[in-house]
């Protein structure tokens, strides 16, 4: 069995019984599961989460679903890492890295795909689709193989190489669509209400898809020792991450499994400055989230209309944090600075997340005597494209002592400290 | 101008099941009073109180995001379509 009560509208608070809506069907607000915490409270505790697998199902109480058997490829419970050397650089005390770069299809992904189908098994949806800047389109794809059941992968036509590979190894049908995400994500909306049968995972699924990030932050929590951080830094796309997140850690808190019941984590937001919406109305002072035309190499947050970046503002207002932007360049730095001082490789949205938290650091919004979590979520082989030309070998020889001793000698190397 | 209107699943029992309906209309603020006047009720479902678009209600006349274009102003030429959409978090 599960906790969940039913749905129930952000916008205007209609309720709505557990079914495949994505929508409030009077305003259009979007619908948020709701949970019987007594109950929960009641039932859940640090030694049953503890006892259960692996996963981001060890958590399978404070989830939509509740399935002996999930479409599972082993998503979730990902290093949280301290992280030193990058501190050190920064000028904080205490950081740590959440390293989702390991996931199954290294991303985040995983761990709402997982939910997302294993609700729409449940709900009985036979087809798995969704409108993709990539990982996602990852993801689906490899879950419906696990699955055995038929999937339509929607992307932009200009996604990185490595992220068409990578979905279509699995064999689904892929449909590369001429336009940008946001004119992908219109289509799959409008195919939504055409092929009513077909699970979406980010549109007539997105209630329960979007419950799997809560994940990222009863990890965060539990490897912490069951405490929260003091601030975590978010990269956003849609903004849905971002509020679930904080969602995340708020429910811990609710149903006992801290030492408070009303945690109080900062969360801050990251954004490429060529997509840049929430951050710019942050900055602003706006309460609009004035959509834009995406143009950044950071591709999975290119979601120029995004459709949670007002409750994402919203959840950055309300918990003290702040919003940074960074540049195409300051991604790439970034990228590297985590790869050069961690050893974890990001795709371009963790190089945003790094030049955001320096950004942050560095106006005072992160300040050096906070525990701060930064979420790396997506591994950088994903987009190599966008590392060309800026990392290369350091020399090249012929295959003998000598020229290596002479490349030494020439000062070609260094000694890497 | 004749125009098509493409109706999302949350509206279609105002429609009568429709996904599609044509209305006479030269603004997209005429053409969802059109919609009004056949289907009553759908510019409540549309609008907000102070008659802007609610915030998760997306409208593309001719596939473009009329918060690029002249929102409600935006003018509608004969045969073209306009896409009422709920807003979808993505990915």
């Amino acid at each position: 069995m599960d906790f969940v009560k039913g749905l129930r509208c952000r916008e205007c608070g209609r309720t709505y019984p557990v079914e495949a809506l994505h929508v409030c069907d009077y305003c259009f607000g979007p619908l948020e599961v709701t949970y019987d915490y007594d109950a929960l409270r009641r039932s859940v505790t640090r030694e049953k989460i503890a006892a259960g697998p692996l996963t981001i199902w060890r958590y399978a109480d404070l989830l939509p679903v509740s399935d002996a058997a999930p479409v599972d490829l082993g998503a979730g419970f990902t290093p949280l890492v301290r992280a030193d050397r990058l501190a050190a650089e920064l000028g904080l005390t205490e950081l740590w890295i959440k390293n989702d770069t390991v996931n199954p299809t290294a991303s985040f992904k995983d761990r709402v795909v997982s939910v997302s189908l294993t609700k729409a098994r449940q709900l009985g949806f036979k087809v798995a689709a969704c409108a993709s800047t990539g990982n996602l389109a990852n993801s689906v794809a490899a879950h419906a193989a696990r699955a055995g059941i038929t999937s339509y992968v929607f992307i932009p036509d200009d996604l990185e190489m490595a992220k068409v590979v990578t979905t279509a190894v699995y064999g689904g049908n892929l449909v590369a669509v001429r336009g940008n995400y946001d004119d992908v994500n219109r289509l799959c909306a409008e195919l939504t209400s055409e092929h009513p049968t077909w699970a979406f995972v980010n549109v007539n699924l997105r209630t329960y898809y979007a419950e799997g990030s809560k994940t990222l932050a009863f990890e965060v929590a539990e490897q912490l020792g069951w405490q929260v951080p003091d601030h975590v830094i978010v990269p956003v796309a849609s903004g849905s991450q971002l509020t679930k997140i904080h969602k995340g850690f708020i429910e811990l808190g609710k149903v006992g499994l801290l030492d408070e019941d009303e945690p109080h984590v900062r969360i801050s937001g990251a954004q490429a400055a060529g997509c840049a919406p929430v951050a710019n109305a942050f900055v602003e002072q706006s309460d609009y989230v004035r959509p834009v035309k995406p143009a950044t190499i950071a591709k999975s947050l290119a979601i120029g209309n995004p459709a949670d970046g007002w409750y994402a503002l919203e959840t950055v207002r309300s918990t003290g944090g702040a919003f940074a932007s960074a540049s195409d360049p300051e991604i790439l730095d970034a990228i590297r600075l985590l790869a050069r001082t961690e050893g974890i490789f990001a795709e371009t949205a963790g190089g945003v997340t790094i030049a955001a938290l320096e950004k942050l650091v560095s106006n005072g919004a992160v300040r050096p005597d906070e525990r701060v979590v930064a979420y790396v979520t997506g591994h950088g082989l994903k987009t190599v494209e966008a590392l060309a030309g800026t990392v290369a070998p350091t020399t090249t020889i012929d295959p003998t002592l000598d020229a290596f001793e002479a490349a030494l000698d020439a000062g070609d190397l260094s000694d890497g400290a | 101008m004749s125009v098509t209107v493409r109706i999302p699943t949350q509206l279609r029992n105002l429609t009568g099941g429709l996904g599609e309906v044509p209305v006479e209309a030269s603004t997209l603020r005429d053409a969802i009073g059109a919609l009004d006047a056949n289907h009553p009720g759908f510019r409540e479902r549309v609008l907000d109180d102070e008659g802007g678009l609610r915030r998760f209600v997306n409208v593309f006349v001719a596939d473009e995001d009329v918060r690029f274009l002249d929102g409600l102003d935006t003018q509608v030429s004969d045969g073209q379509t306009i896409s009422i959409v709920p807003a979808v978090a993505g990915g």
